[in-house]
């Protein structure tokens, strides 16, 4: 492929339908390829990709405002004014719940003695490291921390770099489950997104808010459904109504124990067990995006 | 609702714990780390017993306001709703006169200026909705309307509103803020569960703040494992008791169980793997309501939250 790397990101709506399996299980056919894991509230990818880390950098966590107590003169003019709650009088002081606090700086301006200022926590790590499958980026939320939606922008970014330098044809991204702030980070700009989703009502109601999210960006998308054999009238549903909104159904999974026993080897499925059909179902998914790929 | 406050902060505030010292309400969060690991069936099993028992009023809030899955499982009355809004700045171009205060001021880079086009706007997507750049425009070129964000859903399953949703607006990036103005509609008695979304970052902590007790479901895999000690980090810092149920058992992955041990966190249940439940779920079924032994663990687990 002649081209910029041909970016893919797995997402779900519902968290455990398996995005991380099946981005495990392509990795062996994917060739040249960067891996960025964007789930930053949980990366698991790490856990059976076990990379060498090559290193880590702390990113901007988020901006608080704090009160200096000295200076405060307790009006409360900052309380009236914070539309977050973020701000409580409480045993004779004021005080930021950094909870709370978006870090929007309104107090700061509005204090009339000066007392409060804006302090910026360096807490996400970017973390860089190589594997066999190639390159993995990703990214780890300090605790409680907020700008998850950044710091998937910037592990995409970081992993497109990457991709990039090393001349790779692919980007695939490991998203968050959801259809917020960081969902809609991993979204933007990408070339194709594979949802992935489960044959139970949840799966379903949580794949249409996904498809209603993702149908807001022009970037295409197709479906995996995995562990359709759960209930198959259910997955039959959810094919149909899949294929009424003109969208692409790339493979179905067979539920099968033996992806966990993998995954507890450290190992993603085709390395485990080579011969195994669902092997096959994952080289047939992964031929299929190829496919797709070249279409877009 | 949309009850504003004194100035101009727009949440209602009634239920919260520190205001009302005669407070008599036990508030438990379900969490998860990982996604998928069976909160929402945790915490509707837990909600039908409770509800079913009626020593005492008990109240189920959906926070997973970006794909909320618990009215999926329950048969309810809808009662009322509300929209949450967040009010977004319009400049007036006539008005103003570039001076570039709002701009400056924007924490969320969502002011976009252009002086020699004379071209200002709001990226609406962008903006919290904090009031910042209305506040230090000396134009007063700025107004305010409202955006809606998310909806809260209240639902009458066998008491009035004992059952509530948050749902975020598809498209918008402020789910803890739709969260947040949820929590302010808690009872203020008896047993609050509130289904919490997956992770561990702004949205989770907005709901553990609030909680009593931090009950958290995790499977016994690698990553259940990962997702589980970061959400065990989160909960310690911020300073709540907790406890664990491990979901899926059967395939024991022993590090799971070693760490449990170790940090000595307990186990509050462990549900067992079956192709029944998971097909019983995948039906929309509550699994208290359908399993005995099911309903046994829930009140299993309710003791030991008690004691």
């Amino acid at each position: 492929m002649n081209r910029k790397p041909f970016e893919i990101v797995i997402l779900s709506g519902k968290g455990g339908t398996g995005k991380t399996s099946l981005v495990a299980a392509m990795a062996g056919f994917t060739g040249n390829c960067v891996f960025a894991d964007c789930d930053v509230d949980a990366a698991d990818l790490h856990l059976i990709f076990q990379p060498q880390l090559l290193k880590e950098e702390l990113f901007p966590s988020g901006s608080k405002a704090v009160i200096d107590q000295q200076d405060c003169t307790s009006c409360g003019v900052c309380m009236d004014l914070c539309r977050f709650y973020a701000i409580q009088f409480s045993h004779g002081q004021y005080a930021i719940d950094p909870f709370a606090c978006e870090g929007c700086g309104l107090c700061v301006v509005a204090c009339p003695a000066e007392a409060i200022r804006i302090e910026e926590n360096h807490l996400n790590a970017l973390v860089y490291s190589h594997s066999r499958f190639g390159s993995l980026v990703y990214g780890r939320l300090g605790i409680g921390e907020e700008n998850s939606g950044k710091l998937v922008s910037e592990v995409r970014k970081n992993a497109r770099e990457k991709a990039v330098q090393t001349g790779a044809d692919w980007i695939l991204v490991d998203g968050p489950p959801g259809i917020g702030c960081p969902a809609i980070s991993s979204v933007t700009g990408a070339d194709l997104v594979i949802a992935v989703t489960e044959p139970s009502r949840s799966g379903w109601h949580d794949l249409e808010r996904l498809l209603e999210m993702t149908g807001k960006f022009k970037t295409p998308v197709g479906v995996v459904i995995n562990k359709y054999d759960l209930r198959e009238e259910m997955s039959e549903k959810i094919e149909k109504a899949l294929e009424q909104r003109k969208l692409p159904v790339l493979g179905k999974i067979p539920y099968e124990e033996k992806v966990v026993q993998a995954l507890v080897e450290g190992k993603s499925l085709p390395e485990a067990l080579p011969d195994h059909p669902l092997t096959g179902v994952f080289r047939e998914i992964w031929e299929k995006i190829e496919r797709m790929a070249g279409d877009i | 609702m949309g009850t504003y406050r004194k100035g101009n902060a727009f949440y209602k505030k009634s239920n919260r714990k520190n205001d009302d010292p005669g407070h008599r309400n036990m508030i438990i969060a379900i969490t998860s780390g990982k996604g998928g690991t069976g909160k929402t069936t945790l915490a509707v099993s837990l909600f039908h017993y409770l509800a079913e028992a009626k020593n005492e009023p008990v109240q189920l809030v959906d926070c997973d306001v970006e794909e909320p899955n618990c009215a999926l499982f329950l048969q309810t009355e809808k009662t009322g709703e509300h929209r949450v809004d967040i009010r977004i700045p319009v400049i007036n171009p006539e008005a103003c006169t570039f001076c570039g205060k709002c701009h400056e001021i924007c924490a969320f880079q969502a002011v976009i200026m252009l002086p020699p086009a004379s071209f200002i706007e709001v990226v609406e997507e962008q903006c919290h909705g904090c009031g910042a750049c209305s506040y230090v425009c000396p134009e007063h070129a700025i107004t305010e309307n409202d955006r809606e964000i998310g909806k809260i859903s209240f639902f009458r399953y066998r008491e009035p509103d004992d059952f509530l949703e948050g749902r975020l607006k598809v498209g918008s990036a402020l789910q803890t803020r739709v969260i947040r103005e949820l929590l302010e509609q808690v009872n203020s008695r008896g047993t609050v569960l509130l289904d919490a979304p997956p992770g561990a970052s702004c949205p989770v902590v907005a709901v553990i703040s609030q909680a009593d007790y931090v009950l958290m479901v995790t499977e016994p895999t690698p990553y259940g494992l990962n997702d589980l000690q970061i959400m065990v980090e989160t909960v310690r810092q911020i300073g709540k008791k907790a406890g664990v149920v491990v979901n899926r058992t059967g395939l024991d992955y022993a590090p799971l169980y070693a760490y449990l041990q170790q940090e000595n966190i307990p186990v509050l249940a462990a549900i067992p793997f079956h192709r029944k439940y998971a097909e019983a779920y995948a039906e929309g079924m509550i699994l208290s309501e359908a399993f005995p032994e099911i309903r046994e663990m829930m009140q299993s687990i309710v003791k030991a939250i008690g004691s």
